[in-house]
């Protein structure tokens, strides 16, 4: 019986601050179950990476519920929220936002150790099996200068999975990347569905990777179309 | 580790260069504070030690610190009075019942006391007349609580009592009057009674201004030479501890009425000076404090817009604003720390350094002031502990602020801003 992940309902954001308000995202309705593989696409400017800000909590609709794993977010404290992003989602962003100073291995620690659930020793296991499963065993001690960007953003989907959460949420992770590295990476969100049944959700303007996910969600003027 | 600590930390690490000169400029304020308020204090410290040594700790003058009122104030108080052609009584002043409170004090054994009659007289000497201030002691008694038995250069206190017009004078009165020791010389009182005396010795006080007027004879000869027998008018006393002076001067004025003044009080004006001294001190340690804080507040500005992609990414995965701002505020306070650090071990050098430097002046205080031995420098833990608060509070603020901002980012700003 699906079950599901995320839940919106009549989901608007309008920037009001603005002089002349613009509304990003209108009335979205969309329910995406536990396990889908869903890819969102739309041309530049439609609301996309918007939408993705509010299912991921960095970002609150003006109107509307977001329900996450059941939760209706909209009740919930800025801790509340804080927690959630920790516990329930994974974040892969375009650029690879790894933190230089840090290795490959601590960048992946980051998240567990925030949450602080594991003892140092188990969040240090945890991240080295998350790179080897993503054939980056041998990168693990290297800072993210020493590596490529195929690798960098490979080592950034591993940290989303660090807390092990429900949602991955990426927003174009293959925008800077060639058809290569874009295919691991959308290999490797289709072994996280299928094999340990997370939902991905993913903006891709590229039609043949959008293609590999299961639903796929067209965004046109802050509408599904 | 703590997490946000050990990002804090990583942060300075790749900015060596400016985290090093913000330590440098720490350490400069907290070892500038540690070697001018030990300067300042050791001094401070070394005139006092001179001044207790030379002054009475508290003295018992023959006056009252406000008049007595007349009698018809006290009878009618609240009655509205015209008194007119009021003439003070001539009286013999001095401190009455002065054997009474002499006794008194004399059994305490913490105290050491001399009664003394100091009044005006001129020294005739070769066709030479000079004003002086002449003190009638007890050479007993005065040996105790001054030091004009060391001070005496020629001749010696004793003498006084073998010849009883004898004379004790200053070293620049003995100039002025051109007299040798052993000659004779007339003194004239106030009240017109001529005596020759016998110069039977000499001091150096160390304090020229001390030494051109000042003279000792015997109380008795004293008392008769201002034609009041039997009379004193100072009590000066000599504690074991002198910060209690203050303590026994409240309680000696409260018993005797008489204006009982301790050391502080007579040397407060002193103890102004050295305030003044210090807060110019503490605002030069402030200011260098502050440019270090505006060096800190620089490298730490700029590394949150550096990092805003970090900032960002942390707090997509969940990490609080309280997160982000300690990650800032701890570099803040981890530069504050190293440069108190260093700070400490500069300090202990300079201090050290101007412990060595010799060098004497005239003060004009009433004591020579001669560091033959070094300077006097304060030592202690307070001032590497004040300088060291000082330091970390400082270089905190000016790290809480560039924090505060990093922590109000909003992370969907920076991410699009990326994109």
């Amino acid at each position: 019986m699906p079950y599901p992940a995320v839940e919106l309902k009549n989901v608007t954001r309008t920037l009001t601050e603005e002089v002349i308000p613009i509304t990003l995202v209108k009335d979205i309705n969309c329910t995406i179950n536990k396990g889908e593989f869903v890819a969102i696409t739309g041309p530049s400017g439609s609301g996309k990476s918007s939408l993705m800000y509010l299912i991921g909590l960095l970002d609150s609709p003006t109107n509307g519920q977001i329900f996450i794993d059941g939760t209706d977010t909209s009740l919930a404290s800025k801790e509340a929220k804080e927690k959630m992003r920790l516990e329930k989602i994974g974040f892969v962003f375009q650029f690879h936002f790894l933190l230089m100073e840090f290795t490959a291995i601590d960048n992946v620690m980051l998240p567990m150790r925030k949450l602080g659930k594991l003892s140092h020793k188990e969040m240090k296991e945890r991240a080295e099996m998350l790179l080897g499963h993503f054939g980056l065993k041998n990168a693990a001690w290297k800072k993210p200068n020493q590596l490529s960007g195929g690798e960098r953003q490979r080592v950034a989907i591993a940290r989303a999975m660090a807390n092990d959460p429900l949602i991955i949420l990426a927003d174009e992770p293959t925008g800077n990347l060639d058809t290569k590295n874009a295919d691991i990476v959308f290999n490797l969100f289709e072994k996280l569905v299928k094999e340990e049944n997370k939902t991905v959700i993913t903006i891709t303007h590229e039609p043949y990777l959008a293609k590999r996910a299961e639903r796929q969600i067209n965004i046109v003027d802050g509408r599904i179309a | 580790m703590n997490m946000t600590l050990s990002i804090a930390l990583e942060y300075i690490r790749n900015r060596k260069r400016q985290a090093l000169l913000s330590i440098f400029g720490v350490m400069l304020g907290v070892a500038f504070f540690i070697a001018i308020a030990g300067m300042m204090r050791g001094m401070h410290d070394y005139f006092i030690e001179k001044l207790i040594d030379v002054v009475p700790h508290v003295k018992i003058m023959d006056e009252f610190r406000t008049p007595p009122s007349q009698p018809i104030y006290q009878n009618y108080p609240d009655s509205l009075i015209d008194l007119r052609g009021i003439k003070p009584k001539e009286e013999l002043r001095g401190i009455r019942g002065a054997k009474k409170i002499i006794t008194k004090l004399y059994t305490r054994d913490d105290i050491r006391i001399s009664p003394v009659l100091e009044g005006q007289a001129f020294l005739r000497y070769g066709g030479k007349d000079i004003a002086s201030r002449l003190i009638g002691i007890d050479p007993k008694m005065e040996r105790n609580t001054s030091n004009l038995a060391r001070d005496i250069t020629h001749g010696s206190l004793d003498r006084l009592l073998t010849n009883s017009n004898g004379i004790i004078l200053g070293k620049g009165l003995a100039n002025k009057l051109a007299i040798q020791l052993g000659a004779k010389l007339s003194v004239i009182s106030p009240v017109g009674v001529i005596k020759k005396m016998k110069l039977v010795g000499l001091f150096d006080s160390g304090v020229p201004e001390v030494d051109a007027a000042t003279s000792y004879a015997m109380l008795k000869k004293v008392q008769i030479l201002q034609g009041k027998e039997d009379v004193i008018n100072q009590i000066n006393i000599r504690m074991n501890n002198i910060d209690a002076a203050p303590a026994l001067a409240e309680t000696l004025e409260k018993n005797y009425q008489y204006r009982a003044e301790s050391w502080q009080e007579s040397f407060a004006n002193l103890f102004e000076i050295f305030m003044l001294e210090n807060m110019i001190m503490y605002s030069t340690v402030a200011a260098i404090l502050l440019v270090a804080g505006f060096g800190i507040y620089n490298i730490i500005s700029t590394t949150v817009n550096e990092k805003k992609h970090d900032i960002a990414i942390l707090k997509s995965i969940g990490f609080s604003e309280r997160d982000v701002r300690h990650i800032f505020l701890y570099q803040g306070i981890i530069v504050g720390i190293m440069g108190t650090i260093l700070g400490w071990v500069l300090g202990a050098i300079l201090v050290e350094l101007l412990a060595m430097l010799d060098f004497s002046f005239e003060g004009d205080v009433q004591a020579p002031v001669e560091f033959n031995d070094g300077f006097p420098m304060y030592r202690s833990i307070w001032l590497y502990i004040g300088g060291g608060i000082m330091a970390i509070i400082s270089s905190s603020i000016s790290a809480y602020l560039p924090a505060r901002k990093a922590a109000a980012l909003y992370p969907v700003d920076i991410i699009r801003g990326a994109a």
